[in-house]
């Protein structure tokens, strides 16, 4: 290849790659957050509408533990914390440190979750299951769909453990772990309006 | 008509729902097409087999990334469901002109499938017809009018499009097996509910609709980075395409407003498979929540349908009329104000629900509002052509024939938006007239004026101007034999979705509207006759030089059809109408000094296997059959995960293969049409 040619080769990547692809990537997953918080947006509306329909059955102020609850909100609110100094270590390509700061995450995640799972339990047995009344049926969609988005994150994390550990700290997986990063302390919003809308308002 | 021994109540656990019984092998109308398309689609495959068609196919359609062959798929894939959504409406026409009598039973059809009938017209005509039609245009169309060369996720666009093509199969298996709900095209609760709907035809439209939902949804994304993030250097936002700007106010209205239906889908799914309470009549459910959430996507929706055919009339009535657009800005403007409003207007298609005069006069006085950047609208069009130069050819008669049909339909939708009048009208005829008037009217002309304009840009040859200046004129004269009369009869009380009626007074203006669906399916067959002597005639119609028309916008740059890479050299902008710019200026067609290796992504399986285990997941969850439903999950998430540590998703075409594919399409140029001199 002539130097000539070779040039043009970088010239023309500048050229041609007028937008980066892994800044659209991100751009693009913000783009899907947004939509997100729209599906969020909907299911708050549904639980809004039906926050006093307990058609006579139990209510939430009967069952909510908010103690239990905040405990949860910790676990979830340290994983964010945790996730950040991932990125740091990420961002200075530090692969060990970021590997541990994700499984600190990921165990605060696991918890958090196994938390919610033993409170839909809990609340089941007291007699307050989805089918309960339209009340539960809404709480039970809202809290149960940030839940499985929690979950979602955490396979995605298993997935990423994999990537990092076939290519370690790639441009690519950098893009990857960027994404995961947004989505995870989106559902750290998403759960304190959660804890604010459904535990808070619901003990008033 | 469903035979209630075959509703099972207690799934099996291999099979489900599923029996011998739930094929309707009873039904007389059902039968012959099932045997029709049966053997239609075998001597398909048989076809396909022979000829070794198989490879061709999968690597160069099925697994495709190009923007430009998945919008052909969807383009196709559209006009067959048309057909099938057409055949319901003929078959609604045909039952009410003769069912005239005041018991249940007149006409030919019994009153479960007529209400199945109907509910799959409307869902077809607006997912499967509309949706493809808008979302298949975008794709030909708008990366070739920013200078990019593909969209931002190519992999997302052909996931996009294989689960689209997913729930059109799960519509049309509902034919054959089982049911299709009988419940309307929103499938409002209660009556979509376990209780009054117990067995399989809500769910067909339930999974359907979600599965090709979430495909629009990552349409919306991809488009909107697309258009934000991929422009050619120097382009502005105020210099895109208007049917660009269009499709971007579309794709943030599928960005904004399909996560409600997602929501709103998912929750009738809990009602009928796990027994909650959301829209129930009983334990406090509401089913005016359902209501309201569905018409809060549904009427952004569609907008979704009608503000990218606004585009495609923008960019054939500056071709045209030989002039640049009138008021670019105000119609920029105006699209954007549709977009903001079209989120606030939903309760007007229940004025009826109870929620009180203010309430009502809210969302009225929005209603009435959004007429006015309609009507901008449509003075910039009439702008554009006066003192124009106007070529009358086939896309022109469409946008001609919508400027007169939709400013009708448009004009009832006012009268509509009053909500004393609504009270009236509401759910009658005149409902059925306005919407049809602004879809057919709006919509649909656009985007048959959009293949029409398009065609060769996707195909390499233009489609036949005399038949398509026929199939126009049937269409026109067809729609208004066929929805007058149901304006009048809506005036005079008749209801929607009336199986039969005793009022025999109705019977002439149904006859009436009858003979206008048979000049209507008259235009539909000379539309299929179009394409198919314009395919034969290929060769005479050739676009050899890429632009046809004497176009304005960045697309008409390109070779017809393009290369698959679009631009050999990225395009910079000078002006919002770049190719009559650059053909002003005589520096259209220049030779590049020199060319380089371009990035291109390669094809993949991903899109079209995920969506095959959707397809799994979507059939076992309507018949219950959960071993098969967690394999079909499982499968998607798999074949995601392993798609994601696949290596080589892209490539760089080399010089040669550029330089080679350029110079043929110079040479055409220079040889047929040496229009890179000024026109104007």
């Amino acid at each position: 290849m002539t130097t000539a040619h070779h040039d043009a080769l970088i010239d023309t990547h500048h050229e041609h790659e007028h937008h980066d692809t892994g800044g659209d990537t991100v751009f693009g997953f913000w783009i899907y957050i947004m939509s997100d918080c729209l599906l969020f947006a909907t299911l708050f509306a549904t639980y809004a509408v039906l926050s006093s329909s307990f058609a006579g059955q139990i209510t939430a102020k009967e069952l909510f533990d908010l103690n239990f609850v905040l405990g949860e909100t910790a676990l979830l609110l340290f994983s964010s914390f945790t996730f950040g100094m991932a990125m740091l270590y990420a961002n200075k390509k530090q692969m060990k440190g970021m590997i541990a700061w994700l499984c600190i995450t990921f165990l605060l995640g696991l918890s958090f979750l196994g938390m919610e799972l033993y409170e839909f339990y809990h609340f089941s047995h007291e007699g307050a299951t989805p089918q309960t009344s339209a009340y539960w049926s809404a709480f039970y969609a809202l809290v149960a769909t940030h839940g499985l988005h929690v979950f979602a994150g955490l396979i995605w994390m298993l997935v990423l453990f994999a990537h990092f550990k076939r290519d370690g700290i790639s441009e690519e997986n950098l893009v990857r772990l960027s994404c995961l990063s947004l989505f995870w302390h989106f559902l750290d919003v998403i759960w304190i309006c959660v804890f604010t809308v459904v535990y808070l308002m619901g003990v008033m | 008509m469903v035979n209630k021994a075959t509703i099972i109540t207690d799934p099996d656990s291999l099979t489900g729902k599923l029996t011998w019984d739930s094929i309707p092998l009873h039904d007389p109308v059902i039968l012959p097409v099932m045997i029709a398309v049966i053997l239609g689609g075998l001597a398909l495959l048989i076809l396909i087999t022979k000829m070794g068609k198989w490879q061709y196919l999968w690597d160069e359609w099925f697994t495709s990334v190009d923007h430009k062959k998945i919008g052909i798929m969807y383009i196709i894939a559209a006009i067959v469901m048309l057909i099938r959504g057409f055949s319901d409406a003929l078959m609604m026409r045909a039952q009410q002109a003769f069912a005239t009598a005041d018991s249940v039973g007149a006409g030919f059809l019994p009153p479960e499938h007529y209400d199945q009938i109907f509910t799959a017209h409307g869902v077809i005509m607006i997912f499967f017809v509309a949706m493809p039609l808008v979302v298949g245009l975008m794709n030909i169309v708008v990366p070739l009018q920013i200078g990019a060369r593909d969209v931002a996720f190519p992999f997302l666009n052909s996931l996009s499009f294989w689960l689209f093509v997913v729930g059109a199969i799960l519509i049309n298996i509902s034919l054959f097996l089982g049911e299709f709900a009988a419940t309307g095209w929103l499938a409002y609760p209660p009556l979509s509910g376990i209780e009054y709907s117990p067995w399989v035809g809500v769910d067909y439209w339930l999974w359907a609709l979600q599965i090709s939902g979430i495909g629009t949804l990552l349409t919306g994304v991809n488009f909107f980075v697309t258009i934000l993030r991929m422009r050619a250097p120097g382009m502005k936002l105020m210099q895109m395409p208007v049917f660009t700007w269009t499709s971007l106010c579309a794709n943030v209205l599928i960005i904004a407003s399909f996560p409600i239906l997602t929501v709103t889908l998912t929750l009738l799914t809990l009602d009928r498979y796990i027994g909650t309470h959301f829209f129930t009549n009983d334990l406090g459910g509401n089913q005016m929540m359902y209501v309201n959430l569905i018409w809060a996507w549904g009427h952004p929706e569609v907008y979704i349908l009608i503000l990218p055919a606004f585009g495609i009339f923008s960019e054939i009535t500056a071709t045209f009329s030989r002039k640049r657009l009138f008021g670019y800005t105000s119609l920029v403007w105006a699209t954007a104000a549709i977009m903001v409003l079209a989120m606030v207007v939903w309760l007007h298609h229940f004025f009826t629900m109870g929620a009180g005069a203010s309430v009502n006069a809210f969302f009225g006085i929005a209603t009435m509002i959004i007429s006015i950047p309609t009507g901008v609208k449509i003075f910039n069009w009439l702008f554009t052509m006066y003192k124009g130069r106007v070529e009358f050819t086939a896309s022109m008669w469409w946008t001609c024939s919508f400027l007169f049909t939709f400013t009708i339909g448009g004009m009832t939708g006012v009268m509509l938006a009053i909500p004393a009048a609504d009270f009236v009208l509401h759910n009658s005829l005149f409902l059925i007239a306005h919407f049809h008037n602004v879809i057919i009217g709006g919509s649909v002309f656009g985007y048959f004026a959009g293949m029409t304009y398009w065609f060769s840009k996707a195909t390499g040859f233009t489609l036949d101007e005399n038949l398509g200046k026929i199939a126009c004129a049937l269409w026109t004269v067809g729609f208004f034999f066929a929805f007058m009369p149901l304006y009048i009869l809506g005036f005079n009380g008749m209801t929607r979705r009336l199986n039969y009626y005793d009022n025999p007074d109705w019977a002439p203006m149904l006859w009436i509207a009858a003979f206008g669906a048979m000049i209507i399916f008259a235009g539909i067959l000379v539309q299929l006759y179009q394409i198919y002597i314009s395919i034969r005639d290929r060769n005479k119609n050739r676009d050899l030089t890429g632009d046809p028309w004497n176009g304005r916008t960045l697309e008409w740059t390109t070779s017809s059809p393009p290369p698959f890479y679009n631009f050999a050299i990225m395009p910079k902008i000078h002006d919002r109408d770049e190719h009559y710019y650059k053909k002003e200026h005589g520096i259209a067609y220049e030779k590049p000094d020199k060319y380089a290796p371009i990035h291109m992504p390669k094809n993949t399986w991903a899109g079209i296997v995920i969506s095959g285990f959707s397809l799994i997941m979507g059939f076992a969850c309507i018949w219950h059959i959960w071993w098969m439903a967690i394999f079909g999950f499982v499968g998607i998430v798999a074949s995601w995960i392993i798609y994601s540590f696949e290596r080589n998703k892209d490539y760089y075409v080399q010089v040669n293969e550029i330089e080679k594919i350029e110079s043929a399409h110079l040479a055409d140029i220079a040889e047929y049409h040496p229009i890179s001199k000024a026109q104007s």
